[in-house]
Parts: structure tokens; C-alpha cells; sequence
């Protein structure tokens, strides 16, 4: 049979589209916000890309013969300083949560500004850890040591410059008034990618500083 | 957002201008357009290298016809190993990256995910846009990297090192990888942002009644594809970072210690340090295996996000055409969730030839057998709904059913190919580019040219012409056949793919005219689409007006507008039901639409 005989005749009256009908939007699923929603997928797919940097670099450390020692290479004790900076930024940034979610927009902007001055502080030491090991010479193509360092590291100095970029944002925009007590999940959408930002240094640290 | 459930009205008016509504449109139909386009037009490219691969193959070192003047002068018009080297790498390249994975998940996905669950647009507008406008730096990058002065990247779409990050490796591969690496990127960062956004959708914005158990099948296997990409691709991104490390900083993530390529060492001779002025030397002591275990950690589950689709959509199709319900339909479901949870562990089995441990290679040659058991469910079910139905032999039907025929060639291929002493002896053969070629080609374009004519009435508001369509098939059909059948025998008598000239063997010769009718058969395989190019084009603007619902189906799309305006949906939805109750004993009508109350 063809599917001409299967068609039906096309009536503009019946299947013209009615004009100025409303846009309809349902929501469905658990009862989570859109928003938070995505972030939490988009985190699931960090944690795969860290998981492709991390074990690339656990394959790698333990194929070579031999791995230096990270103290007798790296300034352990100014890192280990800056994982706090970090710590406590995040720690900042559940403080200012908890301040919008009462609608105390005055605290919001005090902890988040806080939490983007530690974040920053943490940037710009590693900059200036960066600098010192090129001027030493340690750069990324000496040995697979450094290779690594950079690698591991660097994308994830990248991710905290995005995460400080996203927190300023949000200041912004708390400093305007756009967040209230009752519509703060851009706030809490931030804090989550920056706790990640967070987590993720501490394994970093302790893998490639530590051990 | 308020409560699972509610609804929200507003009244929009949208008056947009030219460039807001089709070119930087937040429309998820007009996104779905956009990469459906682009998708073709690379469709078109990459064709071109595989004649260009062919008439190599076929008839080497002759002069090309019509462009070989232009592109090879000094060689008096023949192709270059360099570049047939760049030809195939492009090729995969661009059919993997720019074609069948932008078609099926940047186009059907934007397309059909709203409409088939009723929601008014993506769940982030703007998000799926910037998702449409990452494939423009894409596609600089792979054009940047193809025009490249020597030839382009030349280490194959799977790009392994040391041939990808040793400069000196292959001539011609200075700063084309360089550009490959950062096309894969942006490409990359497409596809996660669209991802994001249909797993999204699909979770949070179905209309009322819609359960997860009544979307089609189309939308699972689209969910379960962005779900591979969410998992997969970054793993391939860290990779491709690292690689791209390996060849601007020379690091030396990918090169082994005392390599010695074409005469050089990379640790001495590789990297020039602009500002000591002198070689550096690049570090060493990685491993070239571990690029290929990023790479396919990746790359396999993307064969999955490259068929899945496929096969969601044939479902939808033969279900409809064959008015009747799709047969086993949560058997359907959980076994596309099995494939894809499998597709996660099987990829060392593209590895079999690099000398991993036996148990390992018996650990992955097992569980990708074991993929044979969730596809011959789905294949079966496609036979018991094709079994003692009415089946309207048009185009979209007879592109379906093509591709369950086809796949079930490459997936019974894929089988005893996955056995470890098979894939030693065919490895790196043409067997393997037949396998490949009969899933993907045979199997997921063939798909797509379903979806394509089944759903351009929803798209354009016309009909495509089925006469022109049946042509259009049956013509693509017989040569896919002809080009693709016969690399299995190729294959067996031990061909070696990836060779500009197999005929310096001795052994090869005696297979040119397999090779020669292999050609012929491509060259008509590639002319035969013009039946596609004028029929797509003059339906466009010329076609039979098409009413909502002109194939008389079930699903939600069909519900709205042909083509659906801003909004999608100019009546509120309540869905009662499956999306495949065609020949319903409750009803007259030959089908129950999901939105009818009896």
C-alpha cells in the first residue's frame, strides 16, 4: 500500500497552528531544581575528566623505573598552607549560603567576598610557585616528573581561576540585589562547582605532593 | 521551578529578526536544523575523501581525475602517500566527529527530544546554542589542520602516539595534529554542553502523564547516549589534553624512553626552546599504550553513542509504519541500558594486537561477546514487530528495516571478531573496516536517512517525494552492499588497511579487482545520494503540504504544528499512554494517540 492512501489531506483550518497560544512548561522528575540538576551532571563529568588525569598519572608514576622524591623537589609546606586557604574558602562559601538563605544579603556578600580573596590568595601562590620553578629550570619537558606536575596541577589551577571568575559573578549579582532568600540557587549552583574545586585539591595534593 | 507536575503559561511574543531567530536561535528546532545541516555538508566532505581513498586503491598512483592538476602539479596529477595518509584520517574524522555523532544526537536530539515529551523547548536554551556554536571553532580547527602546508595530521582518527607527538614522526604532522587536538576539543565541549542539557530535559520536563515508561524509544536511546557522553568523552578530553601537552610543551606523557624516530631522537632533538635558542629536549619515559586506553575508553562507548540513536529511532519508525506496537517494549529499554553499561568495559578489545595480559584480553573478549545478547534482543524485537503486521513500504520503512538488516551483518561480524585468536589474525584488516563500516554506515546513516525522511514533515511542513525516496533507497542499498560485502573478503585474504599502495606486495595483487569493483560501486554509492540532495531540497520548498500528523502515528510530536512554532505545543498536554498503541483493540482508529482519552 503507499502511504499516500495513508495520509490525510492537509486542512490549514484544522492543522494551522492556533496563533498566541501560550508556551506551556511542565515540570516532572524528582523534585530538584534544573539548574542544580545539570550542575550535578556537569560535576559527574569533571569527576571523569580528573579520573582520566589521575589515573593517566598513577599508570605513568608507577611504569617508571624510578619517581624523585616530591619534598626534595617541590615547597610542600607553602602548599600545604594554601590547601588550607582553599579549605577554608570553601568553608566561606557554605557560610555565605546560609546567609542568603535567611535573606541576609549583607553576609552573603561578606563571606562570598572572603571566599574570592582565599581563592585567589590560592591562585596567585601557585603563580608565584610556577614562576620560581621555571626560573630553576624545572620545566614541564625535563622529565615526566615535571610533565605530570604541570599537567595535574594546571588543570586544576585553571578550574579554581574558573571557579574565582564564577564566585565574582555571583558577587555581582548579589551586589545588585538579585538574590533573596527565596532565590539563591545561583549561589548554591557556584558553591557546588567550587566544593568540587576544593575536593579534587585535596587528592592532587596529597598524590602529588605527599606521596 | 516549582513541584514535579505544575504547569507554567506565559504568553510570549516573539518577533525575532533574521539573525536571532535562524542563525543565533535558542529554538531547539532550529539548533536541530542548524547541526542537521552542517552535519550534511560534512556528510558530503567526508564522502569525497572516501572516493578519493577508493580511486587510490582502485587505480594507484593514477592521475586524479578533474582535480588532480590543481592539487598534485608536481606529481603530475596523482595522489601523494602523505596524502591518502591525510585522507583517511580525515575521513574518520570527519565522519565520526562531524557527521554521524552532530546528525544524531546534535541534530535528532535537539529536534525530537522537546517535541517527543512535550516540553516547549530545552530545558537551557542558551546552553544548547553555545553547543551548536562549538562546533564553529570545530570546524576552523579541522580546516586549519587539513590545509596545513605538508599534507595534514597522518596519524589516523585514532591518533596514536609516538606517530601523533613525535613531530618527526610523520611528515606533515608539525601543527596539523596540533589543530586535529583541538578540533577533537571543541567537538567535545559540544557535545557535553548539549548532554547536559537532553539529560536535563528529559528528566525534569516531560508533560504530564509522560512517564519514563511512555517516552519512545528514540528518547531512551537518547538519554542513554548523553549519558555515555557525560561518563566518556571527558576521559578522551584529559587524553587529548595531554597529548596536546606532549607536542607544545613536550611533555612526555605518550613517548617512551630511547625512541628513535626516522633517524631522531625526540628527548634531544624535538622541542626548540625559543628562549634559550637551542633544542631543549623533550621528556620521556611515558607510555604510548596508555593514550590508546584514554582513547578507546572514549571511543568505544562512541560507537554506542553513534548506533544508539539509530536504533532508537528505528524502533519508532517500523513500529509506526508497521502499525503496530513495538515489540517488548521495556525489554527494548533495558537492553539499550545493558549495551551501554557493557560498551563502559569491552574497550580493550580494539587493544587485542598491542600485547596485553591474556586475562585481561579474555576479560574484555568476554564481556564483548557478551554485547551479542542485548543487540539480538533488539533484533528480535524488531522481527516480532515486523511478524504478521501491515507494513506501508514507503521510504522511512524501507530505510528501517535496511538498517536491522544491515546491523545485524556488522553486529554478527562483531561477534567472532571480538574473539581474541580471530582478532589477531584480522587485525588492522579490511575486515575490520567492514565491520565498522556495516554498523555505522549501513547501520546508523541508514537510520538517519529514516529519521530524515519520516520527520521532515514535522520539520518543513512538507512531505518528501516517496517515489524519488524508493530510488533514493534501493540504489544506496544495493551499492553499500557492493563496496562493503566484499572488504570482508579483502579482509580474509589479509589486507592491510590504512595502505596507499597494497600492490607493492606481492601477495595484494591478485586483489585489485576486487578493490577496482569495490570503487565503482563507491563512486555509484556516492553519486546515487544526489536522489537524496534534490529530493531534500525540493520538498523543502515544494513538497506536498503535510498535515500534523501525516504517518498517522502515536507519539507526541505528532501532536503539534507541521512545523511547530515557538512554544512547540499550542494546546495543554496530558499524555494517557504509550507511545506505540497502534491497532489498539480499545479504539477504532487505527492509531491511539499518546494524547487521546478513549
Amino acid at each position: 500500500m503507499s502511504s499516500s492512501t495513508h495520509s490525510i489531506a492537509y486542512d490549514p483550518a484544522v492543522d494551522a497552528p492556533k496563533p498566541h497560544h501560550p508556551v506551556y512548561d511542565y515540570d516532572s522528575g524528582p523534585p530538584v531544581d534544573r539548574g542544580k540538576f545539570a550542575i550535578w551532571l556537569f560535576l559527574a563529568t569533571e569527576v571523569m575528566f580528573f579520573t582520566g588525569l589521575i589515573g593517566s598519572y598513577v599508570v605513568i608514576r608507577t611504569g617508571a623505573p624510578t619517581w624523585p622524591d616530591p619534598s626534595s623537589r617541590l615547597a610542600v609546606d607553602l602548599t600545604a598552607f594554601n590547601t588550607f586557604v582553599l579549605i577554608v574558602s570553601s568553608y566561606f562559601v557554605v557560610r555565605s549560603l546560609q546567609a542568603i538563605q535567611k535573606g541576609n544579603r549583607g553576609a552573603l556578600l561578606k563571606w562570598l567576598g572572603l571566599a574570592i580573596l582565599f581563592g585567589s590568595f590560592f591562585v596567585g601562590v601557585q603563580v608565584y610557585e610556577y614562576i620560581h620553578l621555571v626560573h630553576e629550570g624545572s620545566t614541564p619537558n625535563v622529565d615526566l616528573f615535571w610533565s605530570t606536575f604541570y599537567a595535574m596541577t594546571g588543570f586544576h589551577g585553571m578550574h579554581v581561576i574558573v571557579g574565582v571568575i564564577w564566585l565574582i559573578c555571583v558577587w555581582i549579582a548579589a551586589a545588585r540585589g538579585k538574590y533573596s532568600a527565596e532565590n539563591h540557587v545561583r549561589v548554591e549552583l557556584a558553591g557546588l562547582y567550587w566544593h568540587f574545586v576544593d575536593l579534587v585539591w585535596v587528592l592532587l595534593f596529597t598524590i602529588v605532593y605527599l606521596f | 521551578m516549582g513541584t514535579p507536575g505544575t504547569v507554567r503559561e506565559h504568553h510570549e511574543h516573539h518577533e525575532l529578526g533574521f539573525i536571532r531567530k535562524y542563525i543565533f536561535s535558542t529554538d531547539h528546532k532550529v539548533i536541530g536544523i542548524q547541526f542537521m545541516m552542517t552535519g550534511l555538508v560534512f556528510f558530503a566532505l567526508g564522502g569525497l575523501f572516501a572516493m578519493a581513498i577508493r580511486y587510490q586503491l582502485a587505480w594507484p598512483w593514477h592521475k586524479m581525475p578533474l582535480i588532480g592538476d590543481v592539487l598534485f602539479p608536481e606529481t603530475g596529477g596523482a595522489i601523494t602517500p602523505e596524502f591518502y595518509t591525510m585522507l583517511f584520517t580525515m575521513h574518520g574524522t570527519i565522519m565520526i566527529f562531524f557527521v554521524i555523532i552532530p546528525l544524531l544526537t546534535g541534530a535528532f536530539g535537539n529536534f525530537l527530544i522537546p517535541l517527543m515529551i512535550g516540553a516547549p523547548d530545552m530545558a537551557f536554551p542558551k546552553l544548547n546554542m553555545f553547543g551548536y556554536w562549538a562546533m564553529i571553532p570545530a570546524i576552523f580547527c579541522v580546516t586549519m589542520s587539513f590545509l596545513t602546508p605538508g599534507h595534514g595530521p597522518a596519524a589516523g582518527w585514532t591518533a596514536y602516539p609516538p606517530l601523533s607527538t613525535v613531530q618527526s614522526a610523520a611528515p606533515g604532522s608539525f601543527s596539523a595534529q596540533t589543530w586535529w587536538l583541538m578540533a577533537l576539543t571543541w567537538v567535545g565541549i559540544s557535545s557535553m554542553m548539549g548532554a547536559v542539557n537532553y539529560v536535563t530535559t528529559i528528566v525534569k520536563m516531560r508533560a504530564p502523564g509522560m512517564t519514563m515508561f511512555r517516552m519512545p524509544l528514540t528518547i531512551w536511546a537518547l538519554m542513554i547516549a548523553a549519558i555515555l557522553q557525560l561518563f566518556a568523552l571527558p576521559v578522551l578530553t584529559a587524553g587529548s589534553f595531554l597529548q596536546l601537552a606532549d607536542r607544545v610543551l613536550h611533555t612526555g606523557f605518550f613517548t617512551p624512553t630511547n625512541l628513535l624516530v626516522n633517524g631522531l631522537n625526540p628527548e634531544s632533538m624535538q622541542a626548540f626552546d625559543v628562549a634559550k635558542g637551542h633544542f631543549a629536549g623533550a621528556a620521556s619515559g611515558g607510555q604510548p599504550l596508555l593514550w590508546q586506553h584514554l582513547f578507546w575508553f572514549y571511543s568505544h562507548p562512541a560507537v554506542y553513542i553513534m548506533v544508539l540513536p539509530a536504533m532508537g529511532m528505528a524502533s519508532d519508525i517500523i513500529s509506526c509504519h508497521a502499525r503496530k506496537p513495538i515489540f517488548g517494549y521495556k525489554p527494548m529499554v533495558y537492553s539499550m541500558c545493558a549495551i551501554a553499561g557493557l560498551g563502559f568495559i569491552v574497550w580493550g578489545h580494539h587493544m587485542f594486537a598491542s600485547g596485553m595480559n591474556p586475562a585481561m584480553g579474555m576479560t574484555f573478549m568476554v564481556s564483548t561477546i557478551m554485547i551479542a545478547l542485548p543487540s539480538a534482543i533488539k533484533v528480535f524485537n524488531w522481527l516480532g514487530t515486523l511478524w504478521g503486521s501491515r507494513i506501508r513500504l514507503n521510504t522511512p520503512m524501507l530505510f528501517a528495516t535496511g538498517f536491522v538488516a544491515m546491523f545485524i551483518i556488522g553486529g554478527l561480524s562483531g561477534i567472532w571478531m571480538a574473539a581474541t585468536p580471530v582478532d589477531i589474525y584480522i587485525h588492522d584488516t579490511y575486515i575490520v573496516v567492514a565491520h565498522f563500516h556495516y554498523v555505522v554506515f549501513a547501520g546508523s546513516v541508514f537510520a538517519i536517512f529514516g529519521g530524515i525522511y519520516h520527520w521532515f514533515p514535522k520539520m518543513f511542513g512538507r512531505m518528501m517525494n516517496d517515489t524519488l525516496g524508493k530510488i533514493h533507497f534501493v540504489g544506496t542499498f544495493i551499492f553499500t552492499n557492493g563496496v562493503f560485502y566484499m572488504m570482508h573478503q579483502l579482509g580474509v585474504a589479509g589486507l592491510m588497511r590504512r595502505t596507499a599502495d597494497p600492490y607493492n606486495y606481492e601477495t595484494y595483487r591478485h586483489l585489485q579487482p576486487i578493490n577496482q569493483f569495490i570503487s565503482i560501486c563507491a563512486f555509484l554509492l556516492f553519486a546515487w545520494q544526489i536522489f537524496f540532495v534534490v529530493n531534500f531540497f525540493y520538498s523543502m520548498f515544494w513538497g506536498k503540504r503535510a498535515n500534523r500528523n501525516p504517518w498517522n502515528a502515536c507519539s507526541l510530536e505528532w501532536d503539534a504544528p507541521s512545523p511547530p512554532g515557538h512554544g512547540n505545543f499550542d494546546k495543554k498536554l496530558q499524555v494517557f499512554r504509550g507511545p506505540y498503541e497502534y491497532a489498539s483493540p480499545d479504539t477504532d482508529d487505527d492509531n491511539l494517540r499518546q494524547t487521546q482519552e478513549v
